[in-house]
């Protein structure tokens, strides 16, 4: 019997304020108590794994695949000391977010270098910080040197407009607005006829928060993203999905609609300056084969940060926040 | 994948037939399909754990004395009366006594304060004749103070902000201030967004509670946080001791199982969801719904008992021989809908059919559908309701007229009805049983969920 099917059988009662006590110990001295005095990886160690990835938000099904991939490790070598476990399981979920060679950015890189401009899409449901993440990019583009331009295609939401151009104030960027409750797809347009006319390296486009869920909100966004190929053929060359590490399974949701209707090509992950972990890009970033570039840690404008696999995979057994 | 968990719990279930007990060996698969349905909804793993282990002890020896009930039905029901249970409890309303009465709103970033402080707003003008205030004290994120503006004229609330002071303790009580003097009875203090583990952002949440001792602190979650939804309520209700819970972006497709996380680690009540980005989609809570919600399952047990004990088993059995006659005529169709009016909200009663919650989800159904067609019957003369095929082009402009409906609509209707009827005819040839929305719709969702086993 696999290990999870095990484990739900299980028939310890667990002291529940125990458990939910913030676990400040690492996994690692989890993983040494548990196996105190015993020479192989024991279920119990699986048993806390499961817990944690679990817990990270990871999700069932990922959490199975990375247990069995374990599982296949330990029967195969045999006899592994806790430090090879650890070594090993990192290993494992940092090939499963990298599989199909899905690299880490060195940098805040342009998408597509070979064009000018570039046209970034950003989309994602409400609240999950697409406009601070643009202003944040918008900040490292801008220190590099480039020009860029900040489109406000979120005219629905209150002050949403108002919101976009403190932040491309905050960077001394370009701004192309239309005002509140204007088209946004003319917008978007616009917006991208506004970098090329003038020189811009990039354009960011902001876009109103929508749940995936939204038939007619999806199609908006759809026609959106034509409206900037219409402007500029190839355009966008990136469509960000922004998601929220708070967000639990729901997030699946949430690409499979998103790039559904826009073909999302990168993610970016936000708030993981909280005690939330974002587990649950793991399993996104493995099925729908998209990179995660970027990583919010903050509300200010230096408060993104390039993903990193490892970092990220190793935040997720330290209860520690990723980066800084 | 785990749509439906009463169809999972009965494939637990097929190898025990006739079992009249529940034991602690037959319920083990079952009480493990629960658990993984409610870690998949995002329900905290521990207390995923937890929760399942008392319904286990809920349901051992529990002697199946509803004898017609599936023993996987019994142990939905179970579960869904623990669940509902859990989640309920008191049921608050809002605190807002007080001269002015004070509502304190907190929360993570992004989980919809300020949109539901404009909401609560609209709620307490609306609903309760109240002169809200809603004051600006979130003093960093980039037009915060503009954005609850804007809301509050769109709900034509009172509206406090002082744009250069960046002290949220002094805005707020000012704003209280404001509003003593202009005649405001309500205010409401919407805040920055911030994180737990922020120290100076919870002292500051905790400083702004402490100065203005607000009636009613609310905490916003968004129903869509995962794992961390106990982390973070247990930190806020730690320091600054809220009252209730408000749970927003329901009208998604999210399964949120962080609002039983929250309450079963705080015990404090949910008091209003928030289902939209317009102003009047605030509802209140109610448990059995999120029950269903959470376990992803239409409610079988419910919807059986709401159709039997609602439908007049002889009107099903007449309707059924006017259908299988191509019989059912205008008259049936008027007392259909009366049975399905009965039976409560159109939608909910079609979310409860296994499936058919997903496939929904994306549909209006607008229970005002039906004030349409009854006022296109009701002008219709007794000979008409039961022979639809006299209906020429005169008597519809007639029925138009006498509805204030336009001809167009008459014609699409009676095409509607004719089609139905072939349909229903059709049915109830095809399945050789009870057909039409009547009597038979019970047995026939049984029979889906048989089918649906059987593959
Ligand atoms: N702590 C923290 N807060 C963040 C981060 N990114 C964004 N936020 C905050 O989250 C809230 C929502 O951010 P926005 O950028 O307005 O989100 P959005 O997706 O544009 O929202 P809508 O346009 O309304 O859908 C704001 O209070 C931001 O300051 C982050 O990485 N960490
Ligand atoms: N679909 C949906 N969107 C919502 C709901 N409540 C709020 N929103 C949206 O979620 C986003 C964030 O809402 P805000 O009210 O700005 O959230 P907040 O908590 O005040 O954010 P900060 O002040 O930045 O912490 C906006 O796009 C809102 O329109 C809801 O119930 N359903
Ligand atoms: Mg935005
Ligand atoms: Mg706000």
């Amino acid at each position: 019997m696999s290990f999870f099917g095990k484990f739900f059988n299980k028939k310890k009662k667990e002291d529940l304020d125990k458990g939910l006590e913030k676990t400040k110990t690492s996994f690692l001295n989890k993983l040494s108590k548990a196996v105190a005095g015993k020479a192989t990886v024991d279920e119990e160690v699986l048993d806390e794994l499961e817990n944690i990835l679990i817990t990270s938000d990871v999700g069932l099904d990922t959490t199975v695949k990375i247990i069995e991939r374990i599982e296949g490790r330990v029967a195969k070598d045999k006899y592994l000391n806790i430090s090879e476990l650890n070594s090993i399981l990192k290993d494992e979920i940092v090939q499963l977010l990298g599989e199909n060679n899905i690299q880490d950015l060195e940098d805040y890189i342009l998408p597509n270098p070979d064009v000018k401009p570039n046209i970034i899409l950003v989309v994602g449901v409400n609240g999950v910080g697409k406009t601070t993440t643009i202003g944040k990019l918008a900040h490292q583009y801008k220190s590099q040197g480039k020009k860029v331009v900040l489109g406000a295609a979120d005219t629905f939401r209150a002050a949403a407009v108002d919101q976009l151009k403190i932040w491309a104030e905050r960077v001394g960027c370009d701004f192309y607005s239309k005002g509140m409750n204007t088209d946004p797809a003319a917008v978007a347009y616009e917006t991208t006829q506004y970098a090329i006319q003038n020189n811009c390296d990039v354009a960011i486009i902001d876009t109103a928060g929508r749940l995936h869920t939204k038939v007619n909100l999806m199609k908006e966004l759809s026609k959106i993203k034509r409206s900037v190929d219409k402007a500029m053929p190839g355009a966008p060359h990136d469509v960000m999905l922004v998601l929220d590490a708070t967000t639990g399974q729901n997030a699946i949701e949430q690409a499979t609609h998103f790039t559904n209707a826009t073909q999302v090509s990168s993610l970016a992950l936000t708030k993981l300056d909280g005690t939330a972990k974002g587990g649950v890009v793991i399993g996104i970033s493995d099925q729908f084969k998209i990179p995660i570039k970027y990583i919010g840690v903050g509300e200010g404008i230096d408060h993104l940060q390039v993903f990193n696999k490892k970092a990220f995979v190793e935040s997720l057994f330290e209860g520690e926040v990723v980066g800084n | 994948m785990f749509d439906n968990l009463s169809d999972r719990l009965e494939g637990a279930f097929k190898t025990l037939k006739g079992e009249g007990k529940l034991t602690e060996i037959n319920i083990a698969q079952s009480v493990k399909e629960i658990r993984r349905a409610l870690v998949a909804a995002d329900v905290n793993y521990q207390i995923a754990k937890d929760f399942t282990n008392r319904v286990k002890d809920k349901a051992l020896g529990q002697e199946n004395i509803l004898k017609s009930i599936k023993p996987g039905e019994l142990m939905v029901k179970i579960v869904m009366d623990e669940l509902t249970e859990l989640m309920g409890g008191q049921t608050a309303g809002i605190n807002i006594k007080g001269d002015p009465g004070v509502v304190l709103v907190a929360g993570l970033q992004g989980s919809g304060k300020t949109t539901f402080s404009g909401k609560l707003a609209h709620f307490l003008i609306t609903q309760r004749k109240k002169k809200p205030l809603l004051v600006a004290c979130d003093v960093y994120r980039p037009a915060a103070i503009n954005q609850l503006g804007v809301i509050a004229e769109q709900v034509k609330a009172g509206f406090y902000k002082e744009p250069e002071n960046k002290n949220p303790v002094e805005i707020a009580l000012s704003g209280i201030a404001f509003a003593k003097e202009n005649g405001y009875d309500v205010v409401i203090v919407d805040t920055a967004g911030r994180l737990s583990i922020d120290e100076a952002m919870m002292k500051e949440i905790s400083a702004i509670k402490n100065a203005i001792s607000p009636n009613e602190t609310l905490f916003v979650v968004d129903a869509m946080t995962g794992q961390d939804a106990v982390n973070t309520a247990k930190a806020f209700n730690e320091v600054i001791n809220y009252d209730g819970v408000v749970l927003t972006k329901m009208d998604g497709d999210t399964r949120g199982g962080a609002a039983l996380s929250v309450k079963y680690t705080v015990g404090k009540p949910i008091k209003f969801v928030s289902m939209g980005e317009k102003m009047d989609t605030l509802d209140i809570f109610h448990p059995d719904r999120m029950a269903q919600r959470i376990l992803g399952m239409g409610d079988i047990i419910s919807l059986v008992e709401k159709a039997q004990s609602q439908f007049d088993e002889e009107e099903a059995k007449r309707l059924e021989k006017k259908i299988r006659k191509n019989k059912f005529d205008f008259n049936d169709f008027l007392s259909q809908i009366g049975q399905i009016r009965k039976m409560g909200d159109l939608k909910s009663l079609i979310k409860m059919i296994p499936g058919m919650g997903k496939m929904m989800k994306n549909i209006d159904i607008d229970n005002s559908a039906f004030d349409k067609i009854e006022s296109i019957i009701f002008s219709m003369t007794p000979l008409e309701r039961s022979n639809p095929e006299l209906i020429n082009t005169s008597r519809k402009k007639r029925i138009a007229r006498g509805s204030g409906k336009s001809m167009e609509e008459i014609n699409r209707f009676i095409k509607d009805f004719e089609q139905m009827r072939k349909m229903m005819h059709k049915f109830t040839k095809m399945e050789g049983g009870p057909g039409g929305m009547g009597g038979g719709a019970g047995r026939r969702i049984k029979r889906r969920r048989k089918s649906k086993f059987r593959r």
